[in-house]
């Protein structure tokens, strides 16, 4: 009975050691159901194209991509990615959405896996760990770059601004805003805010916004928010320039969403889905086909991620049987040297503490798409 | 003015905090519980209402129509599922039920409907009258909110005074064992206020996604503690109170958050509910039985 057992366990152990394809386990977390879920949702489905495409050339790296839900919530995060790290996950997509991804991010640079994140933009992501890089623009970027965009392109001179306080990400965009709106000459006439996802009354938001005469509002905030302020907005008579930021796109894809409502929005993004490039159009041919929608920002970021990490692997000449930690230094070397091209971005290059430098894009929605500004 | 638009905006906030909080007076006044269920309830008819409206093209006004079909349906089969068998026990193991169906409600919408946000299309026409040369704005949503809460309340008052099932439950409320005697069926009575207090939710529900246009499964649950609230500020158990509270509620709110701050906005109004109820424990217009002994 004993040497059967052993003649099995041999099997299994054998078959596990040579049967299994040589591939870089890949995992993320994000918020796949929830609030945020297009978010999440997007990040896997771009990030799962460039690994079947990758795996299809059959070259020598080859990725396993594993995705665990985090519902945009940091504690989930934190069991979802240690459920990754049991898969024996080797290099970590971080997390889509800020909040998690700062509580995900502590436990990489702990555990010394490699983390590149698609989509989550707070500063705390990548401060003080060398070994977490972003594929976003950090939030004090998106904010000192939409104080420019609007004051070069002479959108407004008086500008309202309301975000969320309880939430890094809009608070991060807020306050470098904030600081550098008056360099640029922008007058800031109001200032307001609101709290949790449940705060859906942004009647006295609005009604300061207009009575100070804003002639353009900044929403540095997520879609779901926004909508309300859309709608409330419209409901009031009240019509400003609206300006988003990343987390702006997807307000098209909510169901039952009144795309007139956002006519005219303007945002910020690295991406944009009608460039004529080959890249970006065989990329968006194949989202759509696949998953039935034009791709968004972070369908692109998690596209790119996957690539990043796939040009960093074949120059740094690592194979599928190094340790997390070893692959961890290699890429460190990697990331902080080479120049990337990717459809979020040309000539994107990565600072020592992880934070990625590439050219904003300014959107419009017009008749219910996103049309590039410039 | 600014003053006067920001008046507009806190009644028009208070009055869906008022219909809310009429469904959790008049089941507290008569069943003697709290149905933390209820904000749920009202969730389950914006989804009701969003699906007939959005999917199934039907005038918005069908629309709640079928939704205050469903919640009364839903209400009832609630009640003698997980109300009934428990009407002898404490009243504490009666509001673990209710929290416990508050909770059961949210999941089963999470999973029949999925937790991404839609966007509910409004009753009516998105807009506003203009007053003043346009320097006032009431919005048509606000209009219409505030007139369902005032004949909703109308309504309700004269049933409770005038009809003769008003009266059953007036009885039960004052003693249950008396109005047994008196053969009133105290089980039915219960039931029947459960059947129209998530009515009410219903169209509570449609109004409150019409002037907030989101829909998640969670859309109920914080204006449900609000306007819970709201009936205690107004003394639970008392028609006009959960009016006066929700009304009161919804100012203080939108105040504090236009003068004092828009961080602390909650924080104001749940201290005005503690100096309240300091004063005057049993609420605005709660009436004050002492307990013989």
């Amino acid at each position: 009975m004993r040497k059967i057992l052993t003649c099995v366990i041999i099997l299994v152990m054998a078959s596990a050691a040579f049967g299994a394809p040589a591939a870089f386990k890949l995992g993320g977390t994000g918020p796949l159901t929830g609030g945020a879920a297009i978010y999440g949702m997007a990040a896997r489905n771009g990030a799962q194209i460039a690994v079947d495409e990758i795996n299809a050339m059959g070259g020598d790296i080859r990725f396993e991509l594993r995705y665990e839900d985090d519902t945009h919530d940091a504690e989930k995060a934190v069991n979802a990615y240690n459920a990754l790290k049991d898969w024996g996950m080797q290099l970590s997509l971080g997390s889509v959405t800020s909040k998690p991804c700062e509580a995900t991010a502590a436990e990489n640079f702990a555990d010394r896996i490699f983390a590149l994140t698609p989509s989550a933009s707070s500063a705390a992501v990548t401060e003080g760990k060398d070994n977490v890089f972003q594929m976003c623009f950090v939030d004090p970027n998106q904010g000192t770059a939409s104080a420019q965009y609007i004051a070069s392109k002479g959108l407004a001179k008086k500008v309202a601004v309301i975000w969320k306080n309880d939430d890094v990400y809009s608070k991060g965009i807020r306050d470098t805003f904030v600081e550098k709106a008056p360099e640029a000459g922008l007058e800031i006439v109001s200032e307001t805010t609101f709290a949790d996802g449940n705060d859906t009354d942004f009647s006295v938001q609005l009604t300061e916004a207009q009575t100070k005469g804003a002639e353009l509002v900044f929403l540095p905030m997520y879609y779901q928010p926004a909508s309300l302020i859309l709608a409330q907005a419209q409901a009031m008579g009240y019509a400003p320039k609206w300006f988003g930021v990343d987390g702006m796109d997807g307000i098209l894809t909510m169901e039952g969403f009144d795309k007139s409502l956002a006519e005219g929005v303007m945002l910020l993004t690295p991406f944009n889905a009608d460039a004529k490039d080959e890249r970006t159009q065989k990329f968006v041919a194949e989202y759509k086909r696949r998953f039935g929608e034009v791709p968004n920002q972070f369908a692109a970021d998690g596209y790119d991620c996957v690539y990043a990490y796939c040009q960093a692997l074949a120059q740094a000449k690592a194979t599928p049987d190094m340790d997390a930690a070893t692959l961890c230094a290699k890429m460190i070397e990697q990331f902080t040297t080479m120049t990337f091209n990717g459809v979020t971005g040309e000539n994107v290059r990565w600072s020592a503490n992880g934070e990625v430098t590439k050219d904003p894009k300014g959107m419009v929605i017009k008749g219910g798409v996103y049309v590039g500004l410039d | 003015m600014i003053f006067l638009n920001y008046f507009i905006s806190g009644i028009s906030l208070g009055s869906i905090y008022a219909i809310i909080a009429l469904g959790y007076t008049m089941v507290y006044g008569i069943a003697k519980m709290l149905n933390f269920a209820h904000g749920d309830v009202i969730m389950v008819g914006g989804y009701i209402c969003f699906y007939a409206v959005a999917r199934y093209g039907m005038n918005p006004f069908l629309g709640v129509a079928v939704a205050v079909v469903g919640c009364t349906l839903l209400g009832i089969i609630v009640e003698r599922l997980a109300y009934k068998p428990l009407r002898q026990a404490p009243s504490l193991a009666v509001l673990i039920t209710a929290i416990g169906m508050s909770y059961f409600l949210q999941n089963t919408a999470l999973l029949l409907w999925s937790s991404n946000p839609k966007v509910f299309p409004s009753i009516i026409e998105r807009g506003s009258f203009k007053l003043f040369d346009g320097r006032l704005s009431v919005s048509h949503v606000t209009v219409l909110t505030i007139a369902s809460c005032l004949v909703i309340m109308g309504v309700l008052t004269l049933f409770i005074s005038k009809t003769r099932l008003g009266k059953a439950m007036r009885a039960c409320s004052e003693d249950k064992g008396a109005a047994q005697l008196m053969g009133i069926n105290v089980n039915a009575t219960i039931s029947m206020t459960f059947a129209i207090g998530s009515g009410l939710a219903a169209i509570a529900g449609a109004l409150l996604c019409s002037a907030y246009p989101t829909l998640m499964p969670t859309t109920g649950s914080l204006p449900g503690i609000k306007a819970f609230t709201a009936a205690v500020f107004g003394g639970i158990g008392s028609v006009p109170g959960a009016f006066l509270g929700g009304l009161m509620l919804g100012v203080i709110e939108i105040f504090a958050k236009a003068y004092i701050s828009s961080q602390l906005s909650d924080a104001v109004v749940f201290a005005v509910l503690i100096v309240v109820l300091l004063v005057k424990p049993s609420g605005l217009l709660g009436r004050n039985i002492q307990e013989k002994v």
